[in-house]
């Protein structure tokens, strides 16, 4: 069913150390235009503004779910029911689940009302290299290879090696954003983890002995998401980028010239963007643009533009909305009076605004835990075995922070920006 | 400021009280179905459309205060029931919100159980298909809970009524 290369290729990676190839299938995957796109869309948006070293791409991370996917598949191999059709199905999906992602895709997503997963579907059943390749294993693979990445494939096993809440695709990019953004709190024994899987009825079980590896890998969750995912300099960034969008679409809807027409942005704008047009916009394009449209008339834009492109960051403050709500208000009618936009220059911005997976254990069928297989053969959902897990699933952490710029403030002499320095209690 | 946040409490104040977070996953998704102006953003999991966006949200409205969730113990599992706090009632006198049509669909999809609105929540997810496509993804996708005939042509008969 699967033809072999001639001989196996690997890719060298710092995470894994090699990516080993052995199927034709993966490898042209692997060369079609739309994977090749993702070495040109950073993994982690705006990080690279706080950890310089966060410039690694979404090119790798692909491979390095793959690969993990490749090893589980070498050891499930082993079992009875786990056939080469799961095999070439889950490692397919491993390498294509991101492949609909765009540039700084969270504010992309948000702003332009768009849904990454509905750009996967389209690249993988739409008229692409990708779904010329996959066709060549059945005219219904490539539907079954999108259904597992939407997590609405019958199989919930091959689902589960994807996404679950101990997957391949957080297992890869916990460690490679760790490696990348040079923090040592990421790691987890992953080879151990891999050991102790075993394929259940529904999703991936984890031997009982396997228990402290798997708390090593929550904890990383849980340090990653505020040390790296949620770090309040990257928030600022993203706060920018999410406002440049908001206002070059502003100014399109009121009919601005351009100096440069924003023609990659254009569908974007209008809300209706196909997959042709999807498949041109990388990190490069949107800097090209951020860069030029420092240059604009329009002041709010080139500001913005201009802050995101030096780092000249927008500065924060912890926010409780219950106890400033009147200050906001004063605030919001200040910012108006001192002539600097509060819709682009005054954000709030909530530990919701960027969801992450903590580990649920999912109670009231929530969503499904993470089991762990006790030597008699029955389950045990993790926190209960786990007081680590138990201790860090019940605490529920949020977080509100407020986000202005320091700059324009510090710098008037009005009755109200001297009222924003004594409410934001700066000087 | 906080407007989604105000949006999920203004859903928990026309509830009255949710009992659930599957089922208050699920009557914003429906809600959200229905166009009304939710933002949380869902993926399909195993017990269908679930969106880890709104139960952040509802954990930073029971931090702030806004929201109790009382956990109830059923015997062998525990139950969340969710309502409006005296502080919620005041923030959101904050904002402006006219959602009146709101009212009557959130009345009449709290009132269902948690294992039907999973069906329909299910059966909205998958609306790009027909409705023999769709029938036979729940059956494939949902073996487990065994949905009857009788409840997937209830399910339709409640979106219709619903307007979905």
């Amino acid at each position: 069913m699967l033809e072999r290369l001639n001989e196996e290729k690997v890719f060298k990676d710092p995470v894994h150390r090699y990516i080993h190839v052995r199927y034709r299938l993966i490898w042209d995957l692997i060369g079609t235009k739309e994977f090749q796109r993702l070495r040109r869309v950073r993994q982690l948006g705006t990080t690279y503004l706080t950890f310089h070293g966060a410039e690694h791409s979404r090119f790798s991370h692909s491979l390095g779910v793959y690969e993990i996917v490749r090893r589980i598949n070498e050891i499930f191999s082993q079992y009875e029911g786990w056939d080469e059709e799961n095999e070439l199905l889950s490692m397919c999906a491993a390498l294509l689940h991101d492949v609909g992602h765009g540039p700084f895709s969270h504010s992309f997503e948000k702003v332009f009302n768009l849904d990454h997963e509905d750009f996967t579907r389209m690249v993988i059943l739409g008229d692409t290299e990708i779904n010329e390749v996959l066709r060549r294993v059945s005219d219904d693979f490539p539907l079954q290879v999108a259904d597992v990445i939407a997590k609405t494939h019958n199989n919930k096993l091959v689902v589960s090696l994807i996404s679950s809440q101990i997957d391949a695709d957080r297992m890869d990019y916990l460690l490679r954003d760790a490696y990348f953004t040079g923090v040592s709190y990421g790691q987890f024994d992953i080879e151990r983890i891999l050991r102790v899987m075993r394929p259940g009825d529904d999703q991936i079980v984890i031997k009982q002995s396997g228990m402290h590896a798997v708390e090593d890998y929550i904890m990383s969750r849980y340090q990653m998401y505020w040390q790296i995912y949620f770090h309040p300099v990257t928030r600022s960034a993203e706060v920018i980028l999410s406002k440049i969008l908001h206002r070059a679409k502003q100014l399109f809807e009121q009919g601005y010239h351009f100096q440069h027409d924003p023609i990659h942005f254009y569908s974007l704008f209008k809300e209706d963007i196909r997959l042709e047009d999807f498949l041109k916009l990388d990190d490069s394009v949107v800097m090209f643009y951020f860069q030029i449209w420092q240059e604009e008339n329009d002041q709010i834009l080139s500001d913005l533009c201009e802050r995101f492109m030096n780092r000249r960051l927008f500065k924060y403050i912890e926010f409780n909305p219950m106890q400033q709500m009147n200050a906001w208000r004063e605030l919001y009618e200040s910012f108006h009076e001192a002539g600097i936009d509060p819709d682009y220059y005054l954000v709030v911005d909530s530990s919701s605004d960027l969801p992450y997976d903590f580990y649920r254990p999912g109670e009231e069928e929530e969503r499904l835990p993470i089991h762990l297989l006790k030597p008699g053969g029955d389950l045990r959902e993790l926190s209960r075995e786990s007081d680590v897990v138990e201790a860090i699933s019940g605490k529920k952490r949020t977080d509100h922070k407020l986000y202005f710029p320091a700059d324009f403030i510090l710098e008037g002499n009005t009755d109200a920006t001297r009222r924003i320095k004594s409410l934001l209690q700066i000087d | 400021m906080l407007e989604d946040h105000a949006k999920v409490i203004a859903v928990l104040k026309e509830a009255g009280e949710v009992i659930g977070r599957k089922k208050l996953q699920k009557i914003i998704y429906i809600c959200k179905k229905l166009q009304f102006p939710f933002n949380e953003k869902y993926q399909f999991h195993f017990y269908g459309p679930y969106s880890e966006e709104l139960t952040l949200r509802v954990e930073e409205l029971c931090n702030l205060g806004l929201v109790t969730e009382v956990k109830e113990s059923k015997g062998g599992y525990y139950q969340y029931k969710y309502t409006v706090t005296e502080e919620g009632n005041e923030f959101l006198g904050h904002y402006d919100f006219q959602l009146p049509e709101l009212r009557q669909c959130i009345n009449e999809i709290n009132s269902q159980s948690s294992r039907f609105l999973e069906l329909v929540s299910t059966i909205l997810f998958f609306d790009r298909l027909t409705k023999e496509e769709v029938i036979e993804k729940v059956r494939t996708i949902k073996r487990k809970q065994n949905y009857s005939d009788d409840e997937i042509d209830q399910a339709y008969a409640f979106m219709k009524k619903l307007g979905c």
